[in-house]
């Protein structure tokens, strides 16, 4: 019941972007077109889980027992890069198609805060290592879910015409505003 | 190299927020009051100068080939110390800014400047790149706290201008971050085309 909640007030009712405002850079840049933000959302859910996983352990295992709490930050970013790499190598190696869908992306997730985010954020709520993994998968897909969204009307709106100084940026994050607000209607459902 | 114009770089033509839309996540998650953008922006400029000068007089030490690691253990002591000097000396302002002091380390912002600038000038200019810019991001930040808290709350930086209950909420919640940034950078968008 636990892991459910978790769920859904990670995906619905704190939702990574549009509650958290984690993940900015990812959201407004690649979410031109429905496919790529699908691509993205993947390659965050890939990451997202595993570095939560390692970094947790880490913590629990070298950082808390040695009162090393305070190499948190330097500890968690070297460990994020580190990952990110690998996980880029492995999938090449393995997946040739994968890496061809996620390729592109993947550098580009060491940048992202959301991942740094949800590391901290896990250690901080003090979660079981299961919640947290579970944390991790579920604020992935309410990533996924608001970069989506937010492509798919943006799909729509690059057929409208604006007023100039509004064109891009200005729209985009007024659009996400409305997209905010739709999603506050699920506050006070956990 | 002219110094001053190194300077006012950051402040107008580059600024971070408005024109190259760098560092959304904490603009947009810390600007709940002119206060906490204020402090955000001062906490994120204090790391940007301190990584630029120490990038910048290490440059000729570290090998091409692992730059980026190198230059994100530098900018990661900065925020490591940065977070204990907050917890100790301004307990208030860490607790409400919360999860947004480590994750500096990520914004784009800090490593733009470090790779763009630091990495190809001497210390003391990287030293006032640094400034111009930390104060850019510091004034948009500090900004859009205001308009924030204004509309929501009817305060600017807790001075009363109007009753509480005339203030609309939604700008202290997640959506009017959106919106009151979208808003402000499609007016300074106007402005620049008229000056054009």
């Amino acid at each position: 019941m636990t892991y459910i909640l978790i769920f859904i007030s990670a995906v619905f009712v704190n939702n990574i972007v549009l509650s958290q405002f984690l993940g900015i850079c990812p959201f407004l840049g690649v979410s031109k077109k429905i496919d790529t933000a699908l691509g993205m959302g993947a390659a965050v859910a890939f990451v997202m889980t595993i570095s939560t996983l390692v970094t947790y352990l880490i913590q629990k295992t070298i950082l808390d027992p040695f009162g090393l709490g305070f190499l948190q930050t330097i500890t968690f970013i070297l460990v994020i890069a580190f990952l990110v790499q690998l996980v880029e190598i492995i999938v090449k190696k393995i997946s040739p198609a994968l890496y061809q869908a996620l390729g592109v992306f993947l550098p580009l997730i060491s940048t992202n805060c959301a991942i740094l985010g949800v590391a901290i954020m896990v250690i901080q709520k003090d979660m079981t290592l299961i919640e947290s993994v579970v944390f991790a998968i579920s604020t992935a897909i309410g990533f996924g879910l608001a970069l989506v969204l937010f492509a798919g009307i943006r799909e729509q709106l690059a057929l409208v015409k604006l007023p100039k100084g509004m064109e891009g940026t200005p729209t985009a994050l007024i659009v996400a505003g409305l997209l905010a607000m739709a999603f506050m209607g699920f506050s006070g459902v956990v | 190299m002219n110094y001053l114009k190194t300077f006012t770089n950051g402040l107008l033509k580059e600024n971070p927020t408005f024109v190259l839309l760098l560092g959304m996540c904490p603009t947009l998650g810390t600007t709940t009051s002119g206060m906490n953008g204020l402090g955000m922006g001062l906490a994120t400029a204090f790391v940007l100068i301190c990584s630029n000068i120490v990038i910048s007089i290490l440059k000729r030490l570290i090998p091409d080939k692992v730059h980026i690691p190198a230059y994100i253990v530098i900018i990661a002591t900065f925020v490591t110390i940065l977070q204990m000097v907050m917890e100790a000396y301004m307990p208030a302002l860490y607790e409400s800014l919360g999860l947004f002091i480590p994750l500096i380390v990520v914004n784009c912002i800090v490593l733009g400047r470090a790779e763009s600038f630091a990495a190809k000038n001497n210390p003391f200019a990287s030293f006032l790149d640094g400034a111009g810019i930390g104060l850019g991001f510091t004034f948009a930040l500090t900004l859009l706290g205001s308009v924030r808290e204004l509309l929501g709350t009817g305060n600017i930086f807790s001075f009363r201008l109007f009753p509480e209950n005339y203030g609309m909420l939604i700008f202290v919640l997640a959506p009017g971050a959106f919106i009151a940034l979208g808003y402000l950078i499609a007016i300074i968008n106007k402005l620049k085309s008229k000056n054009a």
